[in-house]
């Protein structure tokens, strides 16, 4: 056991931290979830990939610098710790780009992960339909063959960034007559096939990024068929995370909002006296963010010592959600009346932080999954 | 970084846990709550030649020169037996402070104290000094270190809810030590922690185990969602307490600059595990966890007790914001 950063670590944190210094925008980019702002956000990708700082445990090859995952965990503190925008590739390159490299053809890696990577091509998800959220199974859209082609008919919705995005990875029923896990395929689906029709639904803060997607006849060829025909459940949930990074939502982002909401309690202090019970609400919160991420670097270590993910990634998807929440919720009661207050940055990640619980797997789902696989309770 | 332990330290946790499971039954630690002195027959000697009751000694003084890292596993062990033996005053925190103090006190007790021979108690100034009646040495930790043999000090005992726990209070001649008090609170504090770690990962299981075989309305208890999410919630809480005890530890045996918050902060989150855990362990149970004759609360009230001792939850939470210019 060594907890201290090797020289190399920190010499990489070091390069981390001054590249973005001296390139993180000086003024927030606007909503990625608003047309301008997403393409702010997708010229901020640029301008991260072009410096290597995109992907930084990626191959080379498709625009990493093949970093460790502790360096990666160190890029993402330094990162958050900026003060750089939210990440509008990170559906893409979380959710789908371990897949992809698991499950892709060389062919595929080589179509899809540098324009992912580079924000060329934005990456949205659809898996979940009006009638199959938690129950991801229930899924109904179909996507019989034709010849060389899947032919879709459906609909998918709460699709985040949907109404902007470039691609989307979907997961169908490629097998008409197929039921719950069997018969589905994993497709990738570029948002300007024909008989595709993506509408923008507003979200909670009000921004249309938020789309449904309606299939007629949507026309994909099998090249964009990922890992096995009828085998997308396993497909699907074959990397709920991977060796190039953990999962959506690294401890570094949640330490700079504890680290913020540090600054907040200290400045109101100075205004109008300690608060004992909020100071120690923010004690709470910061020790949320840090327990996460001593939990990481020790789920770092396991990995590297051969172990699966698996199901724990469920405690770490518990734990930043509603850590989010609280360190919002916390910021909220500091602020008093002037919370409410639109231009208030925490009303914003309050909102946001919200829908932490819900996406990616219901915490409900999450504490099933803790329950019974980590814990080993009976289903039923 | 590098979170893992070595091949050498998980044997010996894993020894540590063979002797414990064999030796350290129930009925052990029930046996030590009726007893003159709140501990076992004999485990204690079986550790000292194991080495783990002398392991934080120099080898030098006859131990393994072995550090926080090394312990900490072995204390998670502890409370997970609900070991009654005082790995956490002796070896966590009186041998290595009598092993940085030297001087003469030291000279007088540190080899044998690695041996086995004597044993070493451990409490804070003005409050109670666990099995103090039963031990040769006792080091109260305040503004200062002190040391007073228990030969010339004067006891006050209480009784504890954890009937094992005898406390004492007291009073006598001692000798200050030239030791950090600031480095031998953290020292006990980052012990509790790990062994609240290890008592809530106890109560955890054991429920676990029960709710699987406990059949109401046709199906196991633990089937029921209601159920299942109390015992996810203290899975968590002891998911994230267990690697920052274990940070704590490390930050002990490298001198962290930050060493008293990160303790804090572990003592604070192992404390607040430990309470949910015996909250859930207990209302999973359900009535047959109320009684005395069931072994439950053998490990709920060591739970209480440890969560309490060196300071609970609230008074490292305010020690953390204190650290963080608060």
């Amino acid at each position: 056991m060594d907890l201290s950063f090797t020289l190399a670590e920190g010499e990489f944190r070091e390069e981390a931290r001054t590249w973005l210094a001296e390139n993180v925008p000086a003024e927030p980019l606007a909503s990625m979830d608003t047309p301008g702002g997403f393409e702010e956000h997708r010229a901020w990708e640029h301008i991260l990939f072009d410096a290597g700082w995109a992907v930084v445990s990626w191959p080379e090859r498709f625009g990493g610098r093949e970093a460790s995952l502790v360096e990666w965990l160190i890029f993402e503190e330094e990162y958050w710790a900026s003060g750089a925008p939210g990440r509008v590739s990170s559906n893409g390159v979380s959710l789908l780009a371990p897949t992809i490299f698991d499950f892709g053809t060389p062919e595929q890696q080589d179509r899809f992960l540098r324009p992912m990577a580079r924000g060329d091509e934005v990456w949205a998800q659809g898996w979940s339909e009006p009638d199959a959220g938690s129950d991801l199974a229930g899924i109904k859209t179909k996507a019989p063959r034709d010849g060389e082609y899947f032919v879709i008919d459906g609909q998918k919705t709460w699709c985040s960034r949907g109404a902007f995005a470039d691609w989307f990875f979907c997961l169908v029923r490629s097998d008409p007559e197929s039921e719950r896990h069997a018969g589905l395929s994993y497709l990738l689906v570029p948002a300007d096939t024909e008989g595709l029709e993506a509408r923008a639904i507003g979200r909670l803060d009000g921004e249309p990024g938020f789309a449904e997607l309606f299939f007629e006849g949507a026309r994909v060829h099998e090249r964009y068929l990922l890992g096995g025909e009828g085998e997308g459940w396993a497909v699907a949930m074959a990397t709920t995370g991977s060796e190039r990074g953990l999962n959506l939502r690294a401890p570094g982002r949640f330490m700079a909002a504890a680290d913020r909401l540090v600054g907040l309690y200290q400045e109101l202090t100075e205004s109008r006296g300690p608060d004992l019970d909020q100071r120690d609400q923010v004690v709470s919160a910061w020790m949320g963010a840090q327990a996460y991420r001593w939990q990481t670097y020790a789920t770092e270590a396991r990995l590297r010592g051969g172990a699966p993910i698996g199901s724990e990634a469920s405690f770490m998807k518990v734990l930043w959600s509603e850590l989010d929440v609280e360190l919002h919720a916390t910021a909220l009661r500091l602020l008093g009346r002037d919370g409410e207050r639109a231009d208030s940055s925490w009303m914003d990640g309050y909102v946001f932080a919200l829908s932490g619980p819900i996406y990616a797997g219901t915490n409900e789902i999450q504490r099933n999954i803790i329950s019974e696989r980590v814990l080993g309770l009976p289903r039923r | 970084m590098d979170f893992s332990f070595s091949d050498d330290q998980v044997m010996f946790q894993e020894a540590v846990r063979d002797i414990l499971v064999n030796e350290c039954p129930p009925e052990v630690v029930r046996a030590a709550w009726e007893n003159d002195n709140g501990r076992t027959d004999g485990l204690w000697t079986a550790l000292a030649e194991m080495g783990v009751v002398g392991m934080t000694a120099p080898e030098s003084a006859g131990g393994l020169g072995m550090n926080e890292t090394d312990l900490v596993l072995l204390l998670e062990e502890a409370g997970r037996a609900a070991l009654p033996e005082p790995l956490l005053e002796h070896t966590a925190v009186g041998i290595p402070t009598l092993a940085e103090a030297g001087g003469p006190v030291s000279d007088a007790w540190l080899e044998r104290a690695a041996s086995g021979e004597v044993t070493l108690c451990a409490g804070p100034a003005g409050g109670y000094a666990v099995g103090a009646a039963s031990c040769d040495l006792i080091l109260l930790i305040g503004e200062r270190v002190r040391a007073v043999p228990v030969d010339g000090a004067s006891l006050v005992e209480h009784r504890s809810v954890d009937g094992s726990r005898r406390l004492f209070e007291v009073e006598g001649d001692a000798v200050t030590l030239d030791a950090d008090p600031a480095l031998a609170f953290d020292r006990s504090a980052a012990a509790a922690a790990a062994q609240c770690v290890g008592v809530a990962q106890h109560l955890l299981d054991a429920t676990v185990e029960y709710v699987a075989q406990r059949y109401q309305f046709g199906k196991p208890v633990g089937s029921y969602q209601a159920v299942k999410h109390h015992l996810a919630n203290a899975a968590l809480k002891i998911e994230f307490a267990r690697p920052t005890a274990r940070h704590a530890a490390w930050c002990i045996a490298t001198s962290d600059p930050d060493r008293s918050r990160d303790v804090s902060m572990a003592k604070a989150l192992a404390s607040e595990a430990v309470d949910l855990a015996s909250r859930t362990a207990l209302q999973c149970h359900g009535a047959i966890g109320y009684t005395f004759e069931y072994d439950l609360h053998l490990w709920m009230k060591r739970g209480w007790a440890l969560s309490a001792a060196w300071g609970d939850a609230a008074w490292h939470r305010n020690r953390i914001a204190t650290a963080l210019g608060l």
